[in-house]
């Protein structure tokens, strides 16, 4: 999974429901650890600004 | 001067945070916040709008964070008919940038001590034991030991793994929300509008939370497992366009509201969760300021008791889960399975609800009212109404 940084708003939609905890967040960016992550797409589909795109 | 040791850390300084800090520092406990935004409150992610009721335990009510007093709620079904409720107590939208750092501001004055620009990174352990956290700090990374950390971070609640607590939600209990600040409206200032039904806001509502009688925050919350292919801002944008074809956006912002029940696991050894890092939301209205702040007046005293006594394990702690389950836990669990109801509402009944509620004048129609409506047919689901209301007008007076 990919973060598209120029539409994240960094509001933690996706954290809450990654089941992995693969996603970490800091004041300015959020980014998914693809060595985690099992591909449930979860993030993909809450995200509010549509930020999350498959891929690495 | 930051020091190395505290009793108490708490990290992130929301309304739950913030509460809890005081409660803790005012009962005698040191307590350090640890806030990754540059400031309290920012980015608002939130519609702003909280009961008088709610919040005025907490804070003497002050004009600088009231954009608007709300009177009257509009509850408009899909076939375009509204229903007008009177009588359901003075309700507030809020200035949250400055109710946020007031009450930071509330918590340093009994004592706590408030870092931002501090992003928590981790807990640190020792034999499986948490004796602090791991921060990032004007590009350091430091330590800070306690003996009680009190997890006050919000949607993504990620302290809570770093504990071992499950804190992820469903696709279906979690709201994902776009909201615009709107100028350039004609508006009512004392009224609060909600809009149902499928094709408008999918498992959820869109709001138009007025802050003056030309500007609104007005956004929708939609139910994650129906979001996919069209997501909030699309039906979002099409209701703006209908509605609001002239107004001018003003701020834009994204954000996620829990709508599940609490967290099983909400204490463990030296820590405890609060607000929406434990799932403390209302779970029907998405409301979650005046519910965490509940719960982090508890886990404050809590945390404070816990410190004198020199008690910092899961048995002790939770007092706190025992004291939130009494005063709103159990109701929003009836809540939560009420919000299932309306999750997989036919656009045909919430036509017939909204009839139902216009016919009961405006002074006399409730929640209460509505709920008992909504779960008609149901008669479990209609005690345990009955039985949650009467609960919280005990006790939240
Ligand atoms: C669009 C939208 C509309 C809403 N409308 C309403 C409404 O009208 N009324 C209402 O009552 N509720 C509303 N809510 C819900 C409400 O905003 C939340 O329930 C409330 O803010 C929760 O308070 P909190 O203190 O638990 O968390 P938050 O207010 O989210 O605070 C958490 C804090 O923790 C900080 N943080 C997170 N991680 C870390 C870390 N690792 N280190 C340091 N700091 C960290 C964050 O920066 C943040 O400041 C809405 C939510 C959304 C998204
Ligand atoms: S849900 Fe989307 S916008 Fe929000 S933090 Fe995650 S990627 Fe960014
Ligand atoms: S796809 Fe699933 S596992 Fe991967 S980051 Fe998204 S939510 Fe987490």
């Amino acid at each position: 999974m990919k973060v598209i940084h120029e539409l994240c708003d960094i509001c933690g939609t996706c954290v809450a429901v990654c089941p992995v905890d693969a996603i970490s967040v800091s004041e300015f960016i959020v980014e998914i650890d693809n060595n985690i992550c099992t591909n449930c797409l979860n993030c993909l589909k809450v995200c509010p600004a549509k930020a999350i795109e498959e891929g690495e | 001067m930051i020091k190395d040791r505290y009793d108490v850390v708490v990290i992130g300084a929301g309304p739950a945070g913030s509460v809890a800090a005081r409660y803790a520092a005012e009962n005698g406990a040191s307590v350090l916040m640890l806030e990754r935004d540059r400031e309290p409150g920012i980015p608002v992610r939130c519609a702003e709008g909280v009961s008088h009721n709610g919040i005025a335990p907490f804070i003497d009510i002050d004009k600088r964070w009231i954009a608007s007093q709300i009177d009257i709620a509009m509850l408009t079904s899909p076939n375009g008919e509204s229903a007008l409720m009177h009588n359901n107590g003075i309700g507030y939208v809020l200035e949250r940038r400055i109710f946020d750092t007031a009450l930071c501001e509330l918590a340093a004055k009994h004592g706590a001590q408030l870092v931002t620009k501090a992003n928590a990174l981790d807990l640190i352990k020792e034999n499986d034991k948490i004796i602090g956290v791991k921060y990032r700090y004007m590009g350091k990374t430091r330590e800070v030991k306690c003996d009680i950390v009190i997890a006050a971070d919000g949607t993504e609640s990620r302290v809570g793994r770093w504990a071992g607590i499950k804190t992820a939600v469903a696709l279906r209990d979690i709201d994902t929300c776009v909201q615009y600040t709107l100028a350039g409206l004609d508006i009512k200032k004392d009224t609060c509008e909600f809009y149902f039904g499928n094709e408008v806001s999918p498992g959820g509502y869109i709001w138009i939370f007025p802050k003056s009688d030309s500007t609104a925050n007005v956004g929708i919350g939609i139910s994650g497992h129906l979001s996919h292919e069209k997501g909030p801002r699309e039906y979002l944008d099409k209701f703006v366009a209908q509605k609001f074809p002239n107004a001018t956006i003003t701020y834009t912002v994204y954000g996620g509201v829990p709508t599940a029940a609490t967290l099983e696991e909400i204490v463990k050894d030296n820590i405890m969760l609060v607000g929406d890092a434990a799932r403390q939301v209302n779970p029907i209205t998405g409301g979650g300021v005046v519910q965490g702040m509940i719960a982090a007046s508890i886990a404050g005293k809590v945390a404070a008791e816990a410190i004198k006594k020199g008690r910092f394990d899961a048995k002790f702690l939770k007092k706190y889960r025992k004291e939130w389950d009494k005063t709103l836990g159990n109701t929003q669990k009836i809540m939560h399975s009420m919000k299932e109801k309306f999750l997989f509402m036919t656009d045909e009944r919430f036509n017939n609800l909204v009839n139902f509620c216009k016919k009961i004048p405006s002074d006399k129609f409730s929640l209460k009212a509505l709920f008992t409506e909504a779960v008609k047919g149901d008669p479990k689901l209609m005690l345990d109404v009955a039985k949650s209301f009467v609960v919280s007008k005990i006790k939240l007076k």
